[in-house]
């Protein structure tokens, strides 16, 4: 159990504020009310800015360090071991191993390699362990709790779906996660799809949950039975009108789960079973830098910090989305 | 009462009967057998790689091994692949180290969270509340390993003394009263370390709790009655707050197996977790296993016992 309280009434959030707005007549759709909500958490808003910076820099650095020689996160300078942030490039290397500037503004690591380089490359592979692994929740879970409220009272046998997807989700629940993934990994043969896959495939649960719970209650909503009787086919019904609004606490969730899918990594990372070079995540830059913690503390404190900006930022979003959805707390701020 | 028990302990059984074949499963199909985490050694023979796979049974099918392992355990016969000690005992060992850090660690957590959520909950948005929030989500976001070396690095600088491990090395010759003053000492910065996201979470939970529980009716009449502040807040507002979080006791249980892989790692706490992740390393099936196996046990058994709590506590509630 953790810090879930009042999901339920965000199903309310979407359809009765939909059904005001055009009895009012008011041009406020529920994307803009929801915006305006959210605009007023000032810690929201702060970690937003975060992310879409972090956004940006995973662009561009992927660009830079894959296409730019000189950012090369790879390049190894032996005569540049260990060197502090800040630290000038020095002039006995070759010309075309200098680095950018001719200086090394998060310092070199164990082999001379530019610590700026390597977590420019980090910031891409860690967002999209993150991305993907929570896509591929989302999938699972979207599928298992929208067949299990859509299907449910259909019969296989003795059994019905619900029943049967529901205890199913009751027993992947009852692994303890991390062993589970720790396991998974180190079996599997080392490589950054299958920490993904890994993630992914443990941390579906509770968004197949939400997503049955609310599929539950919008089959009875009016809006479905009127599409219904318009004799819409079925994958279109729950495709464009219950997934939709169904979206509300899956999104919330799937924010804060991208946050605990960087933690996991760089958890892996630190117990040895994490991404594997030559790709840099900032998990694995953390954890290597530990054994150079008392000679070049900035080998850990610099992906230290990254993580917590970036996983703290994802955070709050997710808690500014999930106060703005919710619409007990939005009457009470007023 | 009594049938909903029998129903319920009979449905969770056949559960982990399930969880015991699908992790049994998983873990003979992943690539990997535990005579291939030395492959190159010049001392194993081809002959002899056989020999050792047919003593474990790894060369008979899936489901007779599944029989095996359940045998074994169920005799208490079931030896460890990598040194080939009985599985239990060994468990049973290491139980007992990750007994302390766990109760430590659940009484640092809860004794922390409550003052602090319901502070945060009476002081709705001051700036108390806002920078306790802040905090709880920064501590939410610290990778655990990462304040731990900076706490290690900052007590072992500033104070001169040994964090790491059970006990210092060398003061077994030590008088009684030093020896468990050591070990309290070598106990409280671990469980600290594992307590501090519990905190963060719960006191949340508790403030969340706290503000819809204030909001309720009966607390504006009991204010309207006059009741002086605190025998409306401890007394009416905190007895229904608390509520859910008797069902979180439950929930606890797990914890023990698995909660603590990372920190027992860091502080080298030759616990539960340690063991496993020793296990993990050298494809000890027996002993992930039944690992695996008890702390999915454990955690059916907690889902029971919050269940049965929250009927205790709550007479709304009725088993059928």
């Amino acid at each position: 159990m953790s810090i879930q309280g009042g999901q339920n009434p965000a199903s309310e959030a979407l359809a009765p504020p939909f059904a005001e707005a055009e009895a009012l007549g008011s041009a406020e759709t529920p994307t803009q009310q929801l915006w305006r909500t959210f605009r007023k958490d000032r810690l929201a808003m702060l970690g937003l800015y975060v992310l879409l910076a972090l956004l940006v820099v995973a662009l561009v650095g992927h660009v830079l360090t894959s296409f730019w020689p000189i950012f090369d996160p790879v390049t190894v300078r032996l005569p540049d071991k260990l060197r502090p942030p800040l630290s000038p490039a020095s002039s006995s290397l070759a010309k075309d191993l200098l680095p950018p500037f001719h200086s090394y503004p998060f310092g070199t690591d164990e082999f001379g390699r530019n610590v700026l380089a390597r977590m420019l490359q980090g910031s891409f592979i860690s967002l999209s362990v993150g991305i993907v692994a929570v896509s591929i929740s989302l999938a699972i879970g979207l599928s298992v709790g929208g067949l299990a409220g859509f299907y449910g009272q259909r019969r296989l046998g003795p059994i019905s779906i619900d029943t049967l997807l529901m205890r199913f989700t009751d027993v992947v629940l009852c692994f303890p996660t991390f062993f589970l993934i720790l396991t998974v990994v180190a079996l599997l043969p080392p490589s950054i799809y299958n920490i993904m896959i890994v993630i992914g495939m443990t941390s579906w649960m509770s968004t197949a949950r939400f997503v049955r719970a609310e599929f539950l209650a919008l089959r009875e909503q009016d809006f479905v039975t009127a599409a219904k009787a318009l004799g819409l086919p079925e994958w279109r019904i729950i495709f464009r009108h219950m997934i939709p609004n169904a979206l509300a606490p899956v999104l919330v969730s799937a924010t804060i789960n991208v946050a605990h899918a960087i933690l996991t990594e760089s958890a892996l990372s630190f117990l040895g079973f994490g991404v594997r070079p030559p790709y840099a995540t900032w998990g694995n830059i953390l954890a290597d830098g530990r054994s150079y913690i008392f000679d070049a503390p900035w080998l850990f404190l610099i992906p230290g910090a990254a993580i917590l900006i970036v996983v703290l930022a994802f955070n709050l979003v997710g808690e500014g989305l999930r106060d703005a959805l919710n619409p007990k707390l939005r009457k009470r701020s007023g | 009462m009594w049938r909903f028990l029998a129903r319920t302990i009979v449905q969770r059984l056949l559960l982990l009967v399930v969880i015991s074949i699908v992790s049994h499963t998983v873990i003979h199909l992943a690539p990997g057998e535990p005579t291939e985490v030395d492959a190159m050694n010049p001392m194993m023979k081809a002959e002899d790689v056989a020999r050792i796979r047919k003593s474990f049974h790894l060369d008979e099918p899936i489901h007779l091994q599944y029989l095996h392992w359940m045998k074994d355990l169920g005799t208490g016969e079931l030896k460890s692949f990598r040194d080939g000690l009985p599985v239990l005992p060994k468990i049973w060992e290491r139980f007992l180290n990750s007994l302390p850090l766990f109760l430590c660690t659940t009484l640092i957590v809860w004794t922390a969270s409550f003052p602090v959520g319901i502070q945060a909950a009476l002081k709705r948005g001051s700036r108390y509340d806002r920078s306790t929030t802040f905090f709880a989500y920064t501590l939410i976001s610290i990778p655990g390993f990462f304040l731990s070396y900076l706490l290690i690095l900052w007590v072992v600088r500033t104070f001169h003394l040994p964090v790491i491990g059970l006990r210092t090395f060398g003061t077994d010759s030590g008088s009684g009263i030093m020896r468990v003053m050591d070990r309290i000492w070598h106990l409280v910065i671990p469980s600290l370390m594992a307590a501090l996201t519990g905190i963060a979470v719960l006191s949340r939970y508790v403030r969340a709790q706290m503000l819809e529980v204030l909001a309720q009716d009966y607390v504006r009449t009991a204010r309207a009655k006059g009741l002086d502040e605190d025998h409306v807040v401890y007394g009416h507002a905190l007895r229904n707050a608390l509520l859910p979080f008797v069902t979180m006791f439950g929930l606890l249980l797990p914890g023990l197996i698995s909660g603590s892989v990372i920190f027992e790692q860091i502080f080298a706490w030759p616990g539960l977790g340690l063991l496993g992740y020793e296990a993990i390393l050298a494809r000890d099936f027996p002993v992930i296993l039944t690992l695996n196996f008890m702390a999915a046990a454990l955690t059916l058994f907690g889902i029971l016992l919050s269940d049965l709590l929250y009927a205790l506590v709550d007479p709304r509630i009725r088993l059928q």
